[in-house]
């Protein structure tokens, strides 16, 4: 059993939704982690806040938000159990933030200490 | 993971609660900083909720987060230090070092309730109340308001900033609702504005030709809910607001039966009672009864008792007698065509269907599809040649696919 990081890219919600579908992403969310920690495969994760974010470059160069030029960005992730890769992805599939366009989940084995 | 569920609608119920109680500390020139506060706070829980799990309670937990956002922005942002925090202390009266967010039930009630008056405020047109209750009050996005508009995005926008701008310009400010101030005739006739918003709000929800028959729930669910806000508050509890609520019961305890799967509506004389929701139905006979004080009738009174009969179904003389007088009254209020129409409908139940020709065609209503309805339903059985030619007059003037769907039916025969 290895473990994935499946990282989700998407726009800043402030921008773009009315309370009542942060509501619906949120259960769709909740549903979704659920469904995976239902075959105990969930291990962990996290939403990342879009405010106040910042940057630090190289030369100590600060900027606000990591955003440049892409609209979608690191918005938050899980990490899961999954035999395969394969089975990661299956997973990611159902991550609600897909239903953005432009949006986008990125699957990562996460390294371990005697790989 | 076990989840409570949440309530549905919380966020955007919450949104108009807490927009408003920051919105009237912030002052109203600052609405969209509230809003975006409001906005920001429910982004933290869907930041934070599907992971740890939903608090408790989350309402609190919605009310912490918008204060410590508040709070920070008191403390590092340029337009709260410069522009509305000295607002802030000298409405306090003082050099205050923390800022105070007062989200009692008490406060977001009277805050709500004022940000009612402000969204409806004369100054601003009447397309543009609606839109802004929607966003402001309903927690309605710029989409949603534009699919139940049939309007675009940019038009919403557009609307609302001018609305917003109006408001700055003219410098609206909240009222004070205490209990009592209702009597002052220039309140009252403030209180007027505000039930003719929520009446076409509700209008809008009954009537739209939006196929999103969940949207159009939506805004009459909506329109309820704020008129019911008014009938919680005492200063607000009198009876034309009772009996606006009451017509709005009756009216919603048809939703299901006044249209069939595919959205068509299906005629009063043809809907499946049992459809009809009879909780509603009771609720409208307990708002209407809470209306019969005082000594004023208005228009909602008189559309509220209209509705009552329509919730009998049994043909009566008692009540098609009833609704006629009702009608008659009605119109000497405030005329409209489609109550002249509807009078001349009850008129042929009570006195037959020669009779009320000739009163129909006195109206001259030849713009309007509904005129030539009523015609094509009068002289059926007495002429039906006439009445297939006005069925078709209609047709032609019909604005949607509803319509014309029922009517081609009628023509068919």
């Amino acid at each position: 059993m290895e473990e994935f990081a499946l990282i989700m890219r998407h726009e800043d919600g402030a921008k773009v939704a009315s309370p009542e579908q942060i509501q619906q992403w949120m259960k769709q969310t909740m549903d979704w982690i659920g469904g995976i920690a239902a075959q105990n495969k969930f291990t962990n994760g996290t939403g990342l806040s879009f405010e106040d974010a910042k940057v630090v470059k190289h030369g100590n160069m600060i900027t606000n938000g990591p955003f440049g030029d892409i609209k979608e960005t690191i918005g938050g992730l899980i990490i899961v159990k999954a035999d395969s890769t394969e089975e990661a992805i299956e997973f990611a599939k159902g991550c609600p933030v897909l239903q953005g366009e432009g949006n986008s989940v990125e699957v990562r084995k996460i390294a371990k200490k005697n790989a | 993971m076990e989840h409570p569920e949440i309530i549905p609608h919380l966020f955007r119920t919450e949104f108009s609660k807490i927009t408003s109680v920051l919105c009237k500390l912030f002052g109203l020139a600052h609405i969209e900083t509230a809003e975006d506060i409001a906005s920001e706070t429910f982004l933290a829980a869907l930041e934070t909720w599907p992971y740890k799990g939903i608090p408790e309670n989350p309402v609190a937990w919605l009310y912490t987060v918008a204060k410590n956002k508040t709070k920070n922005k008191f403390a590092r942002d340029q337009i709260f230090i410069e522009r509305i925090a000295p607002q802030i202390k000298q409405a306090a009266g003082s050099d205050i070092v923390e800022i105070e967010i007062d989200l009692s039930e008490k406060n977001i009630s009277d805050s709500l309730l004022q940000m009612l008056f402000v969204v409806c405020h004369p100054a601003i047109s009447i397309e543009a109340q609606i839109a802004l209750s929607l966003k402001i009050l309903c927690g309605f996005s710029v989409e949603e308001i534009a699919n139940a508009f049939l309007s675009n995005k940019e038009a919403i926008n557009k609307r609302l900033y001018r609305a917003k701008e109006t408001l700055r310009k003219e410098n609206i400010n909240f009222v004070n609702v205490n209990t009592g101030v209702f009597s002052d005739p220039e309140m009252n006739k403030q209180l007027e504005t505000v039930l003719t918003t929520l009446y076409l709000l509700y209008n809008e929800g009954y009537y739209s030709e939006s196929n999103d028959s969940i949207l159009r729930e939506d805004l009459c669910r909506e329109a309820m809910r704020l008129t019911f806000l008014l009938i919680e508050n005492n200063s607000t509890d009198l009876p034309n607001v009772n009996a606006l609520y009451s017509l709005m019961c009756f009216h919603a305890s048809r939703f299901a039966a006044r249209k069939n799967e595919s959205g068509e509506i299906i005629l009063y004389d043809e809907q499946d009672v049992t459809l009809w929701d009879q909780e509603l139905i009771s609720k409208g006979a307990y708002f209407l009864m809470q209306a019969s004080t005082g000594n004023e009738i208005s228009k909602y009174h008189l559309e509220a008792n209209i509705a009552y009969w329509h919730t009998v179904k049994k043909d009566s003389k008692e009540k098609w007698e009833n609704i006629l007088q009702l009608y008659n009254l009605l119109l000497q209020t405030e005329y409209s065509p489609i109550a002249a129409l509807n009078r001349t409908y009850a008129l042929s139940k009570l006195s037959g269907k020669s009779k009320a020709i000739q009163e129909a065609e006195k109206l001259q209503l030849k713009n309007s599809p509904y005129y030539f309805v009523l015609l094509g339903e009068l002289y059926a059985d007495i002429d039906d040649k006439k009445s297939i030619d006005h069925f078709q007059t209609a047709y032609s003037l019909a604005k949607n696919k509803a319509e014309k769907n029922l009517l081609k039916g009628k023509i068919k025969g």
